[in-house]
């Protein structure tokens, strides 16, 4: 091994669970033909231009031939991004996308209802806006008959959360393909170590311990001349309607590993959380840190914590007990005297982002029914919801309740001029979840 | 691994809040350090001029050395050795400059990072405002993967967010900070024939990067050039560097590529690595930005490169304020 290998393959990957010398995505830039699947991508920010990259980058025959977006800005700004993206090949083969991209004028569709401009030009559609408008667009996309690769979380209510299941369950019937982005679900290091505790290798589980704590992520300061509704699709982090709270928007990857193990969703939840350091009016109305504990119908509990204070212990993992053994962290088992059981290497393993693609082109190439992942993706958001009902509220929360809440979060109608489901007060500032007052389903 | 009276670690000392662009200068006592690896006394020179900088607004100091300006030879002549890409050999001329004897801390590097930390007011005459500075975006994950916190190396950021840190450090104290460029980094790492340091590598660091200072200094008294973390320079990645800047020679001062544009490089290897030699080039790889699900791609964070950092260095003459602010903006462009 010389040394670029080896700097490529370093053992400290795999100590950290961390793909390092993965796959780098393949660039097939053989232009597509007029027959070619046909894509369409609704939300064309940091993460939709991502999957469109992703989706043109497939083995597959494809075609981007339409884009919306709620702002025409972020439209343009992904096109520009898109036809000049190249590659070198030290990032792994080389070459650019332009032969796969074919968005005139015409099929570049702006503001709330571009979505129902953009569907009946599309195969498939790539949905990443933020997900307070996923039950709508994964709706109407079952609807038209398309086929959907959607980003988590896929609502923010438990409203949300049914229209998502009867779609799911309409695009089952249909044989339409329904990929979330869930990508754990799609990455050699945990299909592996999940298969294994299924298999009983360190017997049942009995509790669960699954963590994002971070710095935070971005914000989008208020510019003069917004509608309050403007600001808020801007800024819509950190506004329950439109992100759901980091709890559901970042933390969902973590409860949904842990449904995954446990092999079911929680019966019920219960915790607690606030907002103690991110205090300021750009921080809207959702809270820094949320502590969560999930039963689960066999009796095993998880843990959940998940926080945006900056300079904190930085944490994104998993890990679980069983009846004999531990599974410390993703890709290692360990019995309980301390033996190995199961150690993945995932130096070459493939990207998961890009693996989700490949295996969506790959069923629409073939013309097959593979993936219904809707169900999934509705469970463990409404997961991470339930864990917000419990620590907004400071109450108990039951799984078979919080999913029959009629709280909606989502407004009915959108516009420019429309008063959004929360305003600031004279100060600038927005109400904050009061545990124990708090009405949260 | 043993080291013994080694006095310069980066502990914070008391406040010193007026370094501004004159910099005291000390000439710090010299010690003589026993390696026990080594197995013998390496010397120091102990005339090297000596400087303490405190970041303005904190009590947090490091340590640059003064290394004389000269011809060196870089590269790798026998053919046996190394990769291609450090032939030719080739003659480079570099003026005196001053570099870091330490990698730039998680400490330094966090002021930088957070606006809340970095409270200190313009003086007059620096070209400074804390509020128009480009600040690195909260990495979705730990960019550092929890490998140590207080006296380790900050790591994980683009060869970008380093240069955009020396962008701010210099506007704060008034003096030019970059990084070195790939020649720099191979002399200051030769430290003529003075001596290797010794180095956290694969064999002892368990797995992760460890405070710096805590090896043997090579003879110049830099610490950690070879092993802890692999180090940024300022050359953009061509194989053909050395050929295509080899006539005429000597070259005098060279950069390669078009930063910051381009494949970045590091040099030195880290706690993941074997000893790799003065003379190892390591290109930048796309693996440490795989898992990075947006596209443009952070440009402030790499998602898997916890074993990469950065060390900075400052011209021997003084520059004005224009000259560096200039600079900065030739390089990088505007705020």
């Amino acid at each position: 091994m010389n040394r670029r290998d080896f700097m490529r393959t370093g053992t400290f990957a795999a100590m950290a669970g961390v793909p390092m010398n993965v796959r780098t995505e393949p660039l097939n830039v053989t232009p597509a033909t007029a027959d070619a699947i046909r894509v369409g991508v609704v939300g064309c920010g940091g993460r939709g231009t991502g999957a469109t990259v992703q989706a043109l980058s497939t083995k597959a025959d494809v075609k981007l031939v339409a884009m919306a977006d709620a702002f025409a800005d972020r439209l343009d700004g992904a096109y520009e991004v898109l036809t000049s993206y190249e590659r070198e090949d030290w990032m792994g083969g080389s070459g650019d996308l332009t032969a796969r991209i074919d968005v005139p004028e015409e099929r570049r569709f702006v503001g709330f209802d571009a979505y129902k401009d953009l569907l009946p030009h599309v195969d498939v559609v790539l949905l990443a806006t933020p997900p307070a408008f996923r039950p709508i667009h994964f709706d109407a996309a079952v609807e038209a008959g398309k086929h959907v690769f959607m980003e988590k979380p896929v609502a923010t209510d438990a409203p949300g959360i049914r229209r998502v299941l009867d779609a799911a369950a309409r695009a089952k019937d249909s044989k339409l393909n329904v990929v979330v982005g869930l990508q754990r679900r799609y990455q050699s290091i945990y299909r592996e170590w999940v298969d294994r505790l299924h298999a009983g290798m360190i017997g049942d589980m009995v509790l669960g311990r699954v963590y994002w704590n971070s710095a935070g992520v971005w914000v989008k300061e208020r510019e003069p001349g917004q509608t309050e509704m403007e600001y808020q699709m801007r800024n819509w982090y950190y506004f329950n309607w439109l992100c759901g709270d980091h709890i559901v928007e970042q933390h969902i990857h973590n409860l949904d590993v842990a449904n995954w193990v446990m092999q079911g969703n929680p019966v019920r939840a219960q915790g607690q959380g606030g907002r103690l350091v991110r205090r300021g009016k750009e921080f809207g109305e959702i809270f820094d840190h949320h502590f969560v504990e999930f039963e689960y119908d066999n009796g095993g509990r998880v843990l959940s914590q998940c926080r945006h204070m900056p300079d904190c212990m930085h944490r994104v993992t998993e890990g679980f007990h069983g009846t004999s053994g531990t599974a410390p962290r993703p890709g290692t088992i360990v019995s309980s005297t301390g033996n190995t059981l199961f150690e993945h290497d995932d130096s070459e393993d493939p990207n998961p982002y890009q693996v989700e693609h490949d295996k969506l082109f790959d069923a629409l190439t073939a013309g097959e029914h593979r993936y219904a992942d809707g169900e999934t993706g509705a469970h463990a958001t409404m997961t991470a919801i339930m864990g917000r009902m419990a620590t907004y509220s400071g109450q108990v929360i039951e799984w078979d309740e919080a999913l029959e809440s009629d709280l909606k979060l989502v407004p009915h109608a959108f516009a420019w001029d429309a008063t959004p489901p929360v305003v600031p007060d004279a100060d600038g500032r927005y109400a904050v979840p009061h545990p124990g007052k708090t009405r949260a389903m | 691994m043993q080291t013994t009276d080694i006095q310069l670690a980066p502990v914070r000392r008391s406040a010193r809040r007026r370094p501004g662009p004159t910099l005291a200068v000390a000439a710090l006592a010299m010690v003589a350090i026993v390696s026990t690896t080594a197995g013998g006394v390496l010397g120091q020179d102990a005339e090297a001029p000596r400087r303490e900088v405190t970041i303005p607004g904190t009590d947090i100091a490091f340590h640059l050395v003064r290394l004389p300006g000269g011809a060196f030879d870089q590269g790798t002549a026998d053919a046996t050795v190394g990769d291609d890409d450090e032939r030719p050999l080739r003659t480079v001329e570099l003026s005196p400059f001053w570099i870091g004897i330490h990698e730039v801390t998680h400490d330094e590097y966090e002021v930088f990072r957070f606006r809340g930390l970095d409270d200190h007011i313009g003086e007059p005459g620096i070209d400074f405002d804390a509020d128009g500075v480009s600040r690195p975006t909260p990495p979705y994950e730990d960019p550092a993967h929890g490998l140590g916190k207080e006296g380790h190396p900050a790591t994980g950021m683009t060869r970008r967010a380093a240069l955009e840190y020396a962008r701010w450090l210099s506007l704060k104290t008034g003096r030019l900070f970059r990084l070195p460029t790939e020649a720099e980094w191979e002399y200051a790492c030769l430290a003529g024939a003075s001596g290797a340091g010794t180095a956290w590598t694969d064999h002892q660091s368990s797995g992760a990067h460890q405070r710096v200072g805590e090896t043997t200094p090579n003879g110049w008294g830099l610490f950690d050039m070879q092993g802890n973390v692999s180090e940024w320079v300022l050359d953009s990645y061509d194989d053909q560097a050395y050929a295509v800047l080899s006539d005429p020679q000597p070259a005098a001062d060279p950069v390669a590529g078009n930063p910051p544009r381009g494949r970045g490089i590091v040099r030195g290897g880290g706690f993941d690595d074997p000893l790799l030699r003065c003379a190892d080039r390591l290109p930048e790889q796309a693996a440490w930005k795989r898992r990075d699900p947006q596209i443009p791609k952070s440009p402030w964070w790499n998602t898997d490169s916890p074993h990469v950092g950065f060390r900075l260095v400052s011209p021997d003459e003084d520059l004005t304020l224009d000259q560096i602010s200039n600079y900065w903006k030739d390089l990088l462009g505007a705020q």
